[in-house]
């Protein structure tokens, strides 16, 4: 999980209307033959719906406000886990960083706890929380936490020790050096982590929602397979999608905003 | 990069008043009365890193306002000299003592590599050489005024990768200038930059120097360099030092001119009379 460098990309299509829908062409031309091999026969509906019958299906489930609710939750959940568990990634990150102390004390253990993948802690978080909101939060919480720490740690430990001395000589104290010179130099790299976090989070609560759950787009998907409802089961799946798009679309759009200063993130 | 182009004329024949006040100048620095730099003296300096001793007894006394040249082959020393001088380093015997007590803001150091900031404009990277009074109301106008002096104005609100890399040392050069340092060490400032690039930095070098009137200690592995730009250039050789000659060639200086290119002769033979073997 090292800093990704993005090759600069040659862009020919510029601005347009048009270069703005390429990268859809792909998901909507998929969707066009989906629904022709159903429309057609030669996808049976029990093993595929047609697009149409899904959104048929998103639709009703939209009117009953069934669908609504449980997007949010699942979003809720997704949001609180991510904030808690990034968050504490994020400090450790940041002190084991800067402090050698506080790496020599806590490192060892973290690494030893990462090695455990965290869905493997499912039945001990039943048994914990049995299927409260708690158990889906800790879950998720515990698998962006690492992502997170890891890219702050290596972010804050790749700084330029030239740019450190460089700063030192003209009189940042400390609180200076790591407004002006650690933290936009980990920024990068704390991105990656963030970018790794978000797949993570949306994994989680998938998992999470479909074993231990009475709401949620997982529970949804799950309960639908209980009576073969498959359209609202491909449904859900359809909407992890566009939720997982939506949340890599905002943490680019952040980097953009935030790493302007960076050849590689050039418009 | 209009100004660092300047052309001098040889001689003083036809000389333009600017160039006799110029030479006026420097007659009143080495009375050294006008000079606004700090001299330094050094005695007895010794470093080892290890068990690898790389001073071996320095003396050096280096008057307000002289450009001092160091020059010696890679690993010689020159370099750690130049941090003990800067305070980068703490000397392992001996003592470096300024003329006067110096504020961390009076001695400055500019380093091989520019050192800029790639997450802040270029004017903001100048401010960083303010130190402590980075805070005060003025600080943009003195940025701004430092990069006007080494004529990259314009260039205030770019980000630091769009600037070649002898732009990129002209910035680095303004943000050691704006807190009006008293000694500027150069650590081979200009050993990155091309044959051109290079020259047209010295002549900066040697314009910001005479303006400002601070101390410059040069470090250099270019002979012909030293020789252009200071009035001594000292020789180190494993950790000692082995010459120390003084450059009495009137200024400005015509790069190629017959007493220059002796000098850098003599200078070259000392440096490659010693062990040729670990050349």
């Amino acid at each position: 999980m090292s800093v990704v460098e993005r090759l600069p990309r040659v862009r020919t299509v510029r601005g347009s209307v048009i270069g703005g829908l390429v990268p859809w062409l792909l998901p909507i031309a998929i969707i066009a033959i989906w629904q022709v091999a159903c429309a057609t026969g030669y996808v049976s509906a029990r093993v595929l719906p047609a697009p149409s019958d899904v959104l048929l299906a998103a639709w009703k489930s939209l009117r009953s406000g069934e669908l609504q609710q449980n997007i949010w939750v699942s979003f809720w959940r997704a949001a609180v886990g991510f904030l808690i568990g990034g968050g504490i990634g994020f400090a450790l990150g940041l002190a084991n960083g800067l402090s050698q102390l506080s790496d020599r004390l806590t490192d060892t253990t973290l690494q030893m706890i990462r090695n455990v993948p965290h869905l493997a802690m499912i039945p001990l978080v039943i048994l914990w929380f049995g299927i409260d909101e708690a158990a889906k939060l800790f879950l998720v919480a515990l698998g962006v936490f690492f992502p997170i720490y890891l890219n702050t740690l290596h972010g804050i430990r790749t700084v330029d020790p030239q740019l450190i001395e460089m700063g030192r000589i003209y009189g940042m104290g400390r609180g200076e050096l790591f407004r002006r010179v650690i933290f936009p130099s980990a920024l990068p790299s704390i991105f990656v982590g963030l970018r790794f976090a978000l797949g993570i989070m949306w994994l989680t609560l998938i998992v999470a929602e479909t074993i231990a759950a009475s709401s949620g787009l997982g529970y949804m998907a799950m309960q639908a397979r209980e009576f073969m409802l498959i359209d609202v089961v491909v449904l859900s799946i359809l909407i992890y999608a566009l939720l997982g798009k939506l949340a890599d679309s905002a943490s680019r759009a952040l980097e953009r905003l935030t790493l302007s200063w960076h050849p590689a993130f050039q418009k | 990069m209009q100004q660092s182009l300047r052309v001098f004329p040889s001689t003083a024949e036809f000389a333009p008043p600017s160039v006799l006040v110029e030479q006026a100048r420097i007659a009143r620095r080495k009375a050294e009365s006008a000079s606004r730099g700090l001299g330094l003296t050094i005695r007895g300096l010794r470093k080892a890193f290890g068990d690898n001793e790389v001073l071996r007894g320095i003396d050096l006394h280096i008057p307000a306002g002289q450009f001092v040249a160091i020059v010696g082959r890679s690993g010689c020393g020159k370099s750690t000299l130049l941090r003990l001088i800067a305070g980068l380093e703490t000397p392992g015997d001996g003592t470096i003592s300024f003329g006067e007590s110096a504020r961390a803001e009076d001695i400055r150091v500019m380093f091989q590599e520019p050192r800029l900031l790639p997450w802040a404009r270029v004017l903001d990277n100048v401010e960083v050489g303010l130190g402590r009074n980075r805070g005060l109301s003025d600080a943009n106008a003195r940025a701004e005024a430092a990069l006007a002096e080494v004529g990259l104005r314009d260039k205030r609100a770019q980000w630091p990768y769009v600037l070649s890399g002898g732009q990129k040392q002209r910035v680095a050069l303004a943000r050691a200038l704006v807190s009006n340092p008293r000694v500027l060490a150069f650590d081979e400032p200009l050993g990155a930059l091309d044959a051109l690039t290079r020259i047209s930095m010295q002549r900066l070098l040697e314009r910001v120097w005479h303006d400002q009137s601070f101390t410059a200690i040069l470090v250099t592995h270019d002979v012909a360099e030293a020789v252009a730009l200071a009035d001594r250039v000292v020789v180190i050789e494993d950790g000692r030092i082995a010459h120390d000659v003084a450059v009495d060639i009137a200024r400005p200086r015509r790069r190629g001119a017959a007493d220059l290119a002796a000098l850098e002769g003599t200078i070259l033979r000392h440096l490659l009379s010693g062990n040729d073997a670990d050349a």
